[in-house]
Formats: structure tokens, sequence, C-alpha cells
């Protein structure tokens, strides 16, 4: 390897020539590129014919350029890679500035839909989860892991739209048990995506999830912890699934009951947890008190944070996960349909209500 | 380790907990609310909160509270929290004799 590099030295030397693992790197960038493969492997294919006598092997598959008949003069050689080599930099510069004039491109557009939003906001009003880019938000004030859980939860909103409108069709056509099973599965599955999805965000930024932020107007009216609230969520289920057996509604009411329990219970020591945090907060606010000591504890206060909202999450989930248990197969299709589409009317009630005509004062 | 089995076992319900801990309070609250007299012991006020900390780890507790139901490590607010909507929580309590009714 030493050897190669002395080689490449002298070359850049002459100025002809870019490292070689840089023009590799945008090769990756670029695979669609037709032009890429020649520069990278014609770059790595030269490299191996010059250095063959020092062992280097190249861990690059070559393409087979070994068919063509070699010049057996090595000077013939040297001029042909420095050629090469030309080619494959001009080739890395050209694609280089693609992709920076792509970068420039995204950027504007970004600044353009930030100050949309901004507007947007001023307003009071609400950017639909439809167009999911302008989803990005301030992108200069958020972490790159809420970053990514916007767009993800963008995601995660259009497909559930999709398997909402799926399950529709699949209770209206009467398809077997079986097939309404798979649908179920699916949703479930969707719905822990999520918490898991919720689970990342929480360790970026616990606040984030809290504030509902990336919730629509009217679904933050009635956030819980970050979310919904599951014995709430019982109740408008309930209607829509009947009839129920007695067993069904022994074992529902029972649910509701422990969830209520268990949500109140959580959001007492949320209670608990506001009141240790405003109480470190306010302690000696006309002396000098301990500064450090009190941010210190009240740090600790607000990492806990984050063991609340992935417990309310878990709440949310075991509910899901028992109603399924307690119903029949088309119960629970019914139920996971009027559960979607309830979230998705409170999605578009949030779009009416920022749609609707000001009054002027 | 003894003397967490020992702590463990002197009463039908026992929490480790600390005072800064507003989980704790969520099980504490959630246990009360069932008329469980649990036995608490503060981590961060006991003299030998260290150690019982250390012990604890070992039995595999990352962080409080740490339920004891019947001298047997139940786990976390999450193990809690998970068995009462299982329904399965109450029948533990009554079976260690935490519950009179």
């Amino acid at each position: 390897m030493s050897s190669l590099s002395t080689q490449l030295a002298s070359l850049r030397g002459m100025g002809l020539y870019e490292p070689f693992h840089q023009i590799s790197s945008w090769g990756d960038t670029f695979r669609g590129d037709g032009s890429l493969n020649i520069g990278s492997s014609t770059g790595a294919q030269a490299d191996t014919r010059l250095d063959n006598r020092n062992e280097y092997a190249s861990h690059e598959s070559m393409e087979p350029t070994r068919g063509e008949q070699e010049s057996s003069r090595p000077f013939d050689k040297i001029q042909r890679r420095l050629a090469q080599n030309r080619e494959a930099a001009r080739k890395s510069r050209m694609r280089k500035k693609a992709y920076v004039q792509q970068l420039e491109s995204s950027r504007v557009k970004l600044v353009q839909l930030e100050q949309e939003l901004q507007r947007a906001q001023q307003q009071g009003g609400y950017i639909s989860s439809v167009s999911d880019s302008s989803h990005l938000g301030l992108i200069g004030n958020m972490s790159s892991g809420i970053a990514t859980f916007e767009m993800a939860y963008g995601h995660w909103v259009e497909k559930q739209h999709k398997m909402i409108c799926e399950l529709r069709i699949a209770l209206q056509a009467q398809v077997t048990d079986v097939e309404l099973k798979i649908l179920i599965e699916n949703g479930l599955n969707h719905y822990n995506n999520l918490f898991r999805m919720k689970a990342d965000a929480a360790k970026a930024d616990v606040f984030y999830l809290i504030s509902g932020k990336w919730r629509t107007s009217v679904e933050r009216f009635f956030l819980w912890i970050g979310g919904f609230r599951p014995s709430e969520l019982l109740n408008i289920l309930v209607p829509q699934i009947e009839p129920l057996t007695d067993k069904q509604q022994v074992d529902i009411s029972n649910l509701r009951q422990s969830s209520r329990q268990a949500e109140d219970a959580l959001s007492q020591g949320i209670e608990k947890l506001q009141q240790t945090l405003a109480e470190s907060m306010a302690l000696d606010l006309m002396g000098a008190g301990n500064y450090r000591a009190q941010m210190d504890s009240a740090i600790e206060n607000l990492e806990a944070l984050e063991g609340f909202v992935n417990q309310a999450d878990n709440l949310r989930q075991k509910a899901l996960h028992h109603m399924s248990r307690i119903l029949t197969t088309r119960q629970a299709a019914r139920g996971l349909l009027a559960l979607g589409e309830y979230l998705h009317r409170l999605r578009a009630l949030s779009s009416l209500w920022a749609a609707r005509p000001h009054e002027p004062t | 380790m003894e003397r967490v089995k020992q702590l463990a076992s002197e009463r039908a319900v026992v929490i480790f907990s600390r005072t800064t801990c507003c989980m704790c309070h969520t099980i504490k609250t959630l246990l009360g609310g069932f008329g469980v007299n649990a036995a608490v012991h503060e981590l961060d006020e006991m003299p030998q909160g260290r150690e019982i900390e250390h012990a604890l780890a070992r039995l595999g507790c990352q962080s409080t509270p740490m339920v004891f139901i019947g001298g047997e490590l139940v786990g976390g607010a999450n193990e809690v929290m998970s068995l009462h909507l299982n329904r399965s929580l109450i029948p533990m309590l009554r079976r260690a004799g935490a519950l009179w009714v």
C-alpha cells in the first residue's frame, strides 16, 4: 500500500491526479450514472496494472478492460494511465458539481418552505401533512432525530390512510377472516412502528413529543402525555363494534378500568414532576442559592420525562393489544377502521379549522 | 444481596424508590389506590443505599422503582403497568396477602 501512495504522490505532484479515494466515494453516491463505472474502475484498473510488481491487490471489482491490447512499453502505460486519471478526475469534478448544485437547489426550496410554514403559523393555520415535504419544519432549530421523526411520521400517516382504505374495502367486500387477520396484524404492527419511532424521538427531544408539535391542532387538544388516552379510545371504539357478548363487555369494562387507573397514576407522577421542578427552580429566587445544584436536579427531573412518555405509549400499545384479543376478527377489523377513521377526521377538522375565513377585526 | 432479600420479604409489597423519582410516585399512587400498604425504601435516604442499589442492579433492575410482591421481584414501572392491564396485578397482590378485599 505504501508504494502505491508514493506513486500517487508523484502523480499528484504533476497536478494531474485527484486522490483515488475521492473518485470511488463520488462513485458510490452516483451509482446510476453510466459514466461512473468507467471512471472508477479504470482508475483502479490502471493502478493495479502499474503496481502489479508491488502486489497491490485492489479491493474494487475490476471491469473487463483486461481484454484490451496492452502496449508493453512502460512509457505508453504511464501515458495511458495519466490520461485515464485525467478523465476520471474530470468526471469526478463534474459529479461533484452536479451534487453541489442539487444541494443548493434543495436548500433554496427548504428556505422557501420554512418561510411558508412561518407565514401559515402566524395566521394560525395548519399545513396539511399531505404535502409531506412541508412537514420538515424549522430545520435550524431541530435536531436530526426530530427531523427524521417528522419525515417518518408524515409517511406513517400516509400509509395509515392507505391501510384504513384497504380495511374499509375488505370489510365491505366481506373477505374471509384469514384475510382480515392479516390486515389487522398489519394495522397493529403499524401502530407498533409508531411507538418505536416515538421512543427514538423521545430520546432526541421529549418536549417535542409532549407538546404535540408533530400533530394537528385538534389532535393536540386531546393530547395526553404525547398521544391519545387509552381509556378514551375504548369509549370511542365500543359503540362502533357492538353487539358484544356479555364476556366481552366485562373484559372491555375491566380493561377500561385498569387503563384508567394506570393513566391516573401516570398523570399524578407527571404532576409531581412539575411540582418538583417548579419548586427547585423557584428556590431562592432573590438570593444566591445554589444555581448549579438546582439546575442539575432540574435536569434530572426533565430526563425522567422520557420515561413517562414511554410508559404512556406502553399503555396505548397494551390497550390495543388487549382489545385485539378480546374482540372477534371482524370486530377487531371494525375497531381498527373506526380508530383510524376517527383520527383521520380529527386531522381533517384541523385543516378545515385552519382554512376557515377569518372575521375582519 | 442478603439485605435486599431480607428487605424484600418483610412485607407483601416492597418498593425500592428514590425521593427524587417521580415514576416511583406513580407506582406508589397506583398501588396505594388499591389499598396496598407497601414498604417503601428510599435508596437516597438509606445509609446502605449504594450497596442495595448495586445488589438490585445485579438482579437486573436498572432504575427505580423496583417492586417486590410476595418477596419476588416483579420489576419496574413497565412491568407493574403491564401486569395491571393484563388484569394479573390484583390477583398477584391478593395471593401475596397485600389486599384484604
